[in-house]
């Protein structure tokens, strides 16, 4: 589905991501790890282009989305993503965050719009904040808004980028079980996360990213049972 | 001493003869009226302007790498040019040139004032515009786009309208600069409220009752405005804790 080959990414003279080759396949739940400033975010952030790779290139469902030519937009619409901070649109209603980008794109009639945002908002349990402003939300609702708001694009794949670190901790667990629910669903997903928990139960890879590399990967179990790399286990140590 | 009560009991004339006699209070407000056409119309025409150029500026500074815009590089060096010279030359020799240099022959200086006035107004409210787009978190645009939103939807819907409340009262602000700078087209010749008050002045050799007036009547309208602005302003920020 993503084949990334030999994406770097500096910012000025700083490398950030140093020569990452990977690819993720249909279905996949890949967790990404590491200390802060390994290059985790970035790495996130050049499979949908909202950081503009230096070197490399990135494939996406045969598209080579990191040619100038491609309309990056039409790929966008094709992988949702979730951000730390939520982003809602402070000036919109619930549904009107949720609705504005399948109706402008045209993926959407107003009406089929506002049906799918209802349908969305009742699996995650907040059909009544419909007509609410985000300011009126908490952390934890506002994030399963805007991981409703992703959704209601019908993606591909969906990206996320520390989706709980920013929620106080008793709104963390609702946040993972919506994303632990598009798991079982089988939709294809890349998460950067410090919840060693969730990669360990929903992950179906971990990769663990170091100064700029994936310094090492597998299947969740073997990872954190028997890491192989020393950096792993003295990270793990700190975080376990 | 006696000098002070002399200049006492004449106020009540001089009074009379800048204001009453011949109707010359009817000038004032003539005057006042063309001031604040002035201000309306060059500011109508700086936020058009203005618009323009921050938008160029804006979507040229967030293009893609390798996706460079040629006529976006064009237009954007332009942009840049007009608000570098509009901003760093004095508005007085500004009018001059727009009046002796460009439109030599145009007997309407009012006219001229507009349009003097209004591309000075543009390059600085395009910076006021600028700075309101800019203050708006990168999170708004980077989720628009996320979603798959162009740049121009992505500024329509989300970014233009949080930035609006941040702009408004910089343009208040600018309108009340505005305002006060439109006393310059007097000296091209456009009769503003000081072009009265002058020649006023002038004809009853007396400037100290117009001068004081008129300067009485700016600060009437400055201090209205003001307070309309906060109102406005509060109005604003209630909207935000809804
Ligand atoms: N826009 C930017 N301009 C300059 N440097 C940046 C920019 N974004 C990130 N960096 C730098 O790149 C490095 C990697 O940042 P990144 O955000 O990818 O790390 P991270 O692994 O996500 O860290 P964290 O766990 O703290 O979120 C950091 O040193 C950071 O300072
Ligand atoms: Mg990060």
């Amino acid at each position: 589905m993503i084949d990334v080959k030999n994406l770097s990414k500096s910012f000025g003279k700083h490398l950030v991501l140093d020569n990452i080759s990977e690819h993720i396949s249909p279905g996949e739940k890949v967790v990404v790890i590491g200390p802060s400033g390994s290059g985790k975010s970035t790495f996130l952030r050049c499979l949908n282009l909202l950081e503009e790779p230096s070197g490399g290139s990135i494939t996406f469902d045969g598209t080579v989305i990191t040619d100038p030519k491609t309309d990056i937009n039409k790929i966008r619409r094709q992988m949702g993503m979730v951000f730390q901070h939520f982003n809602l649109f402070p000036n919109m209603t619930i549904r009107k965050n949720i609705t504005l980008a399948p109706v402008r794109t045209g993926l959407m009639k107003q009406e089929e719009a506002d049906e799918t945002a209802l349908t969305l908002l009742k699996r995650v349990g907040l059909e009544e904040k419909e007509n609410s402003y985000p300011a009126q939300l908490s952390g934890g609702q506002k994030q399963r808004i805007a991981i409703v708001r992703a959704l209601a694009m019908r993606p591909k794949l969906m990206l996320f980028d520390e989706p709980t670190s920013a929620l106080d901790p008793e709104m963390v667990g609702e946040v993972l079980e919506v994303m632990k629910e598009l798991a079982e669903e089988g939709m294809t997903m890349v998460v950067v996360t410090h919840e060693m928990g969730f990669a360990r139960e929903v992950g179906t890879r971990v990769l663990f990213m170091d100064g700029g590399k994936i310094l090492e990967q597998n299947e969740p179990h073997a990872f954190f049972d028997a890491p192989r790399e020393e950096r792993t286990r003295e990270f793990l140590s700190k975080v376990l | 001493m006696l000098q002070g009560i002399g200049w006492l009991d004449s106020i009540g004339p001089r009074l009379q003869r800048a204001f009453v006699e011949g109707e010359r209070w009817k000038l004032y407000l003539q005057g006042l009226g063309v001031t604040l056409e002035l201000t309306v119309v060059a500011l109508i025409f700086g936020v058009l302007l203005g618009l323009v150029v921050a938008v160029v500026r804006t979507a040229h500074d967030q293009q893609r790498l390798g996706r460079k815009n040629p006529v976006l590089g064009v237009l954007n060096v332009l942009c840049q040019i007009y608000t570098t010279v509009i901003r760093g030359t004095p508005m007085l020799v500004q009018l001059y040139i727009w009046t002796f240099v460009i439109f030599p022959s145009e007997r309407n200086k009012v006219l001229v004032g507009f349009i003097g006035l209004g591309v000075n107004s543009g390059a600085y409210v395009a910076e006021i515009i600028r700075g309101g787009l800019m203050s708006v978190d990168a999170g708004q645009s980077e989720a628009g786009r996320s979603l798959g939103l162009n740049y121009f939807d992505t500024m329509r819907f989300i970014v233009i309208p949080q930035a609006f409340k941040n702009i408004l009262p910089s343009l208040g602000n600018e309108f009340i600069t505005l305002f006060k700078d439109t006393s310059l087209v007097q000296a091209i010749g456009g009769a503003e409220m000081l072009y009265y008050a002058s020649t006023i002045g002038g004809r009853t050799f007396d400037y100290m009752p117009p001068l004081i007036g008129i300067a009485a009547m700016y600060l009437v309208v400055v201090i209205l405005f003001t307070w309309l602005q906060g109102k406005l302003e509060r109005r604003l920020r209630e909207s935000d804790r809804r």
